[in-house]
């Protein structure tokens, strides 16, 4: 089990309840000699099975994250680390951000 | 006489106006001569570009262009501090720079008052050194940055609403990335949330604004460092900053890359509003949706007068009234007698979910009539209110905005 922060950003909390930060358990498989870890493909695939309520639409295109969505891990842009392969650990915390327009 | 002194460029004048930022060992004189040499282009004089023109302007930019397309309305007094009472009514960009000459009458402020559009975009950047992006939509964001980096101006983005706010300098620096790269694909349409209808506490604006104003004013003086590469996050409701590192500047962009799509030749007929989410403006849309037929719409006159026939009757009324605003709207104002069930309980109630499903709102055989803002709910929570067997809903067509247009004046425009 990996325990992680998930927090929605942008508009995107609209989906989730209004809640901005979730403190969520999200299984994984145990390897031999290394921590607790999952992907965010697996944190994505947490949101769609455990969370995402109404609107899947809003958040994933099929299996995937909707394109326009940025995800940081610790506040670094998922581009920087491998998008969904990036290592997601224990206390990580994963912020899915959408663009704001208001002026 | 002989005994005349010498300094950095500026007259007495400015010496005396500028002082407190001349002294200021990060800043100086060269920085204050910069400032003045420069121009500033700011897209949009609402929420965001009020902080900015004015502070651009009182610390002692040369030149500031302000391009708009909208006149200014009371209900955006609470966050356009730009503008006064006396000036609703009057172009947004006019009024801008009247309040900009009054600040600063040194400051040379040029008006754009046709809005910003793809067939004038580059032109119109290449006319400055710098662009400020304090626009209201998705499109006109796409059409700046692209301008932008076809013409090679450094960008420096803010945007607002609710309670929440971002930061970034686009387009700058050594590798800096465009808005287009960190955000290549538009928002879903639904999620696009617009000041009009979403609302915005009207401060938030004003401090994200203001940081706009700062980062500006890095860009043409070189002093610090930029948000480039950065995000600000800004959460008012917790009064948080956070900081995110974004990528660089990407191969795949379709603006920066090397094998952009959107160039000098074709940024003019390139269609934002169809690709980049929408209409190039954030005005608040009259009913557009047309979902019932006519069999399904009563007028707001003919809502008024079922509404004065009950009265007749000693309060006896032969409709339901609906109304299907969010909470907050009707807690602001609504019709006598209207009940509150906004759409997303609607949805739920319909859907047979917990609660106690419409039973609660819709009085056995009574005839519903529905009322929304401008219209386009209420048609489709007429539609839902069919489909959950209540045949007798209708459409109150226009919603409120045309009752207080048609009916009762009293009746608050928002
Ligand atoms: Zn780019």
């Amino acid at each position: 089990m990996v325990w992680v922060y998930l927090q929605f950003g942008g508009g995107l909390e609209t989906l989730f309840d209004s809640v901005k930060s979730h403190k969520v358990e999200i299984p994984s498989k145990k390897k031999e000699g290394l921590s607790d870890r999952t992907t965010v493909k697996g944190v994505i695939n947490y949101i769609q099975k455990k969370m995402l309520k109404k609107n899947p639409e809003m958040f994933l295109k099929g299996k995937e994250l909707r394109p326009g969505i940025l995800v940081l891990i610790n506040d670094i842009d998922w581009e920087l680390g491998g998008k969904e392969e990036c290592i997601v650990e224990n206390n990580d915390v994963v912020l899915f951000l959408s663009t704001l327009h208001g002026g | 006489m002989e005994g005349a002194w010498r300094g950095g460029g500026l007259d007495k004048e400015e010496v005396e106006r500028y002082a407190r930022q001349l002294v200021l060992p990060s800043f100086g004189v060269a920085n204050q001569r910069k400032l003045k040499e420069s121009s500033v282009l700011v897209v949009g004089a609402g929420g965001l570009g009020s902080p900015v023109c004015l502070y651009l302007a009182a610390a002692g930019v040369g030149r500031i262009g302000v391009v708009d397309h909208d006149h200014v309305e009371k209900s955006n007094l609470h966050r356009q501090v730009l503008h006064a009472e006396d000036q609703v009514g009057t172009h947004k960009a006019v009024s801008a720079s009247i309040s900009m000459h009054r600040l600063n009458s040194t400051t040379t402020v040029e008006t754009h008052v046709d809005g910003f559009r793809p067939k004038a975009a580059l032109k119109l950047v290449e006319g400055y050194d710098v662009v400020v992006d304090a626009s209201d939509n998705p499109a006109t964001r796409y059409c700046v940055n692209d301008a932008c980096v076809i013409a090679n101006r450094p960008l420096v983005s803010g945007a607002a609403i609710g309670t929440d706010g971002q930061l970034s300098v686009y387009n700058h620096g050594e590798g800096g990335p465009c808005y287009r790269c960190v955000w290549p694909d538009p928002p879903a349409s639904g999620s696009c949330q617009r000041c009009s209808d979403h609302g915005v506490l009207g401060v938030l604006p004003g401090i994200i604004g203001t940081l706009q104003a700062l980062e500006t004013i890095k860009v043409i003086t070189g002093i610090g460092e930029c948000t480039s590469g950065k995000l600000l996050m800004f959460d008012g409701l917790c009064t948080g900053f956070r900081t995110l590192k974004l990528r660089g500047r990407q191969a795949s962009c379709a603006a920066c890359g090397p094998e952009a799509t959107i160039t000098r030749d074709t940024i003019a007929a390139y269609d934002y509003e169809a690709k980049c989410g929408g209409p190039m403006h954030d005005r608040g849309e009259g009913a557009c949706l047309k979902v019932l037929g006519k069999d399904r719409r009563v007028s707001c006159s003919r809502l008024s007068e079922r509404m004065e026939e009950a009265v007749g009757r000693g309060g006896d009324r032969d409709f339901v009234l609906m109304d299907v605003r969010p909470r907050p709207e009707f807690d602001f104002a609504h019709l006598p007698g209207s009940v509150s069930l906004p759409m997303e309980d609607l949805e739920e109630a319909a859907s047979g979910g917990e609660g106690a499903g419409l039973g609660a709102y819709v009085d056995n055989g009574k005839d519903v009539l529905v009322v929304c803002r401008r219209g386009n709910d209420s048609q489709v929570a007429v539609r839902r209110l069919e489909e959950a067997g209540v045949a007798n809903a209708f459409d109150v067509e226009g919603g409120l905005q045309s009752w207080s247009q048609t009916v009762d004046p009293t009746f608050p425009l928002y």
